[in-house]
């Protein structure tokens, strides 16, 4: 299969290990990936604030990148952008008045997947172990981002993946479902807010006594990585791409503080 | 209909009355954010409704099935709400009720205080009503001379101590019984001095507090949260009886709706009645449901009024994308389940309606550009757990974006004082930046050319603790990490620009990290 990654710009930047992680994985599994070059941002900040008309060269840019080439389907490593991208862009140029953009953005919509999307139902990935080699010997526990959970119906998909890798032990985090406070702007316009909700966040992540967070979406983990950091605790965030692409010969590398279930030391 | 013929409107007509904000959300979110009892109030009150919700609903084969059915029901009425408004009218006017049309807060407000007068009263029992804390009709009734007592427990709680509603549902949720019972001392006329925190004890200061109340009071008012059109009848749902109260023994009523609580028949209410007491207390079945249609001879009250009641809902319903707020039901399960109301409380919006469902339907209410209402689209992280919530299906995530995008449109090209256009709020220049930057992939590559910079001003600790302007609200509590040497898209060019190197990247240097071999950048890139 012909596969178009949109790393989504957040990745691109600040998180290239997960896009490099998702093409490994993908091709890993025999398909060729392309990296459509006109792609930048599904222009979910610009929805997200209310900036509309700023929103819509965005949308056409990433209608118009992910036109440019034949490919079977397009993936990215975010649930958020792949909700963006499918229910946000006809929206967004319909309320701009252009049917035919809105048409486009549909069909582009149609063939995008969020990447546990794309493993389990279209590749047929159950065991990561087995089917990818994964291993990755960390205790860990798992953030369901909101927009995957509620937009996407992604369902346990990545925290099934997660459980099939060799070597990880899962711990459940409580109160999962609840938002990390994140949302964007939000997180700066309503600070106070989004941070007591990411105390809270930080404060069942750590009492689960996992060595990281896993998570589907970069900017969920920026926003409690960066909480985790400032409250010096040890543990961090780490996309579930580079979870299953970790293998025995060349495990993920985890920054932190980091104890190995098999009792050796990571660092 | 009564008498006065209010003419043709100019539109749109938005409501007044306790609809607004009187401070942005942030400020007023971080003041009830200090207050620990009502944090731990309730984070623990919205997490036992919540638990009870979803164990009521999740017994129920086709709760999904019934919530469209919900939905549809609430969208037919919207499109034809003209129509069925007559058809009531007619019935409940032969059945020997009285409508009257009210625009706004003020001229429903003004009907209720006249009625009252006709009747010679100078005080009211009052049924817990949305409608009428929305109008702020004790209020005005209070500068016209007359007393209005409010009947439900937790409303009696709140009026006694001089305060405002917290929750829909629960309105004194922020006070613990010990609270109480302190306000119960202090403003109870002829409590017993010796009352205890006690639940029981409370429960009963309060019964007799009311019983003299229910017996001596000649007018009642109430709210409605269903009125049939095929038959002119009237709903009202409750948990303690005191409604039924009131409903019952005075000689007069007078009920207060608004105009989108009709639903077009009977056999509607079938699918409310399991949709709403689920959603609302997460119980299987409310305690008291009445019903009245007009005055029955000899049996209740004999001079029965419902005032009809806009104050902004044309306004709404005239909005496409908004309109869907009015199918609203008052359930509150939007409320229990939304992480920032559980953290601010319902102060904090201001409004007679608060949490995800006030945060559009105020500004819906009121019109966008009325002051402060601006501020309550973005108290949202948009997490949707609402919209899962929702037994009538309100989009209210979309509609959250939607009055977003009304509110910077408003914004736009607009002129400040002296005239003046007013300049580009930080956020407008940084949205403008950013739709530069991410409108093309040739862009974005240019702006990646300085992640460089990010890992020199990260310094040795590889983050970034401080940020100016509105960034600043990102860094009061989190940091941000060093970025990558380089981004993903500079990686894939280099690799795909010599084909004859193969797509490993073991070759980027961070070798000895270990991880390259995967795909995944070692620590160099990914601090």
């Amino acid at each position: 299969m012909k596969i178009a990654l949109f790393a989504t710009c957040i990745v691109d930047a600040m998180y290239p290990a997960t896009a490099r992680a998702t093409v490994s994985i993908l091709e890993r599994l025999g398909h060729e990936v392309i990296f459509p070059a006109g792609q930048a941002c599904c222009g979910q900040m610009h929805v997200n604030s209310g900036y509309f008309r700023e929103a819509l060269p965005v949308v056409a840019n990433h209608v118009k990148a992910f036109e440019e080439d034949e490919y079977d389907v397009a993936v990215a490593p975010s649930g958020s952008c792949v909700a963006s991208v499918k229910h946000q862009h006809p929206m967004v140029a319909r309320r701009c008045g252009d049917a035919g953009l809105e048409a486009r953005a549909a069909a582009v919509g149609h063939k995008t997947y969020e990447l546990s999307q794309l493993l389990v139902d279209v590749l047929g990935v159950t065991d990561a172990a087995a089917q990818l080699g994964s291993y990755f010997p960390h205790r860990i526990t798992y953030h369901p981002s909101c927009h995957g959970m509620r937009l996407l119906r992604l369902g346990d998909r990545q925290l099934d993946l997660l459980r099939s890798v060799a070597g990880i032990e899962v711990a459940e985090l409580p109160e999962a479902e609840q938002c990390c406070g994140f949302g964007g702007t939000f997180s700066m316009k309503n600070a106070d807010v989004s941070s007591a909700m990411l105390a809270d966040k930080t404060a069942n992540i750590c009492g689960t006594g996992a060595d990281l967070c896993a998570g589907g979406d970069a900017s969920c983990l920026l926003h409690i990585g960066g909480g985790l950091s400032r409250q010096g605790s040890g543990v961090t965030t780490m996309h579930f791409a580079e979870i299953l692409a970790s293998t025995l010969e060349n495990p993920a590398a985890v920054t932190g503080d980091v104890r190995l279930t098999t009792g050796r030391t990571a660092r | 209909m009564s008498g006065t013929f209010l003419g043709m409107p100019s539109l749109p007509v938005f409501g007044i009355g306790n609809l607004h904000e009187h401070e942005p959300f942030p400020k007023a979110a971080r003041r009830e954010l200090g207050n620990t009892q009502l944090r731990a109030n309730l984070g623990h009150a919205t997490r036992t409704i919540r638990d009870k919700r979803l164990a009521v609903v999740s017994e129920l084969p086709d709760w999904e099935e019934l919530r469209e059915a919900g939905r549809a029901i609430k969208e037919s009425v919207m499109a034809r709400l003209p129509e069925l408004l007559e058809q009531f009218e007619a019935n409940f006017t032969a059945r020997g009720g009285t409508i009257h049309w009210a625009r706004d807060a003020g001229e429903a407000n003004a009907i209720v205080a006249s009625l009252i007068r006709e009747q010679g009263a100078d005080e009211v029992v009052k049924v817990k009503s949305m409608a009428t804390q929305e109008i702020g009709l004790n209020e005005y009734l209070e500068e016209q001379g007359i007393a209005a007592f409010e009947t439900d427990l937790a409303e009696l709680i709140v009026q006694l101590d001089h305060d405002k509603p917290s929750h829909i549902l629960v309105p004194a949720i922020h006070k613990n019984r010990s609270q109480v019972r302190d306000i119960f001392l202090r403003e109870m006329e002829g409590v017993d001095p010796e009352l205890t925190n006690e639940p029981a004890r409370l429960a009963a200061a309060a019964r007799a507090h009311l019983r003299r109340k229910f017996l001596s009071a000649k007018v009642a008012v109430s709210g409605a949260n269903f009125a049939l059109a095929d038959s002119g009848t009237l709903a009202v749902v409750e948990s303690e009886g005191n409604g039924r109260m009131c409903l019952t023994l005075p000689e007069t009523l007078i009920t207060v709706m608004g105009v989108e609580k009709l639903l077009p028949a009977w056999e509607d209410l079938e699918v409310f009645m399991q949709l709403l007491p689920r959603s609302s207390t997460g119980e299987r079945m409310n305690p008291y449901t009445s019903l009245w249609t007009g005055v029955t001879p000899d049996d209740g009250p004999q001079n029965v009024h419902l005032v009809l009641l806009d104050n902004g809902r044309s306004a709404a319903l005239a909005d496409e994308m908004g309109r869907s707020a009015l199918h609203c039901i008052r359930c509150s399960a939007c409320m229990n389940v939304c992480p920032v109301y559980e953290r601010t409380g319902g102060h904090a919006y201001g409004s007679t309606y608060p949490g995800p469902i006030g945060a559009i339907l105020s500004p819906l209410l009121t019109g966008i550009t009325a002051e402060e209402n601006n501020s309550l689209p973005y108290a949202s992280s948009l997490c949707g757990a609402c919209y899962d919530a929702c037994p009538v299906k309100i989009n209210i995530p979309d509609i959250l974006v939607h009055l977003r995008g009304e509110d910077v449109d408003s914004k736009r090209g607009k002129r400040g004082k002296r005239g003046r256009e007013r300049l580009p709020s930080q956020m407008d220049l940084g949205m403008k930046a950013a739709s530069w930057a991410l409108s093309s992939g040739k862009n974005l590559g240019l702006v990646e050319k300085a992640l460089p910079l990010g890992r020199i001003a990260a310094g040795p600790d590889k983050k970034i603790t401080k940020l100016p302007g509105i960034a600043a609200g990102w860094t009061q509590s989190r940091d941000i990490p060093a970025p990558p040497a380089q981004s993903f898209r500079q990686w894939w060019d280099k690799e795909h620009r010599a084909p004859a190197a193969p797509t490993d990247p073991t070759g980027t240097g961070d070798a000895g990290t270990g991880n390259a071999g995967t795909g995944s950048a070692g620590t160099e890139e990914n601090p």
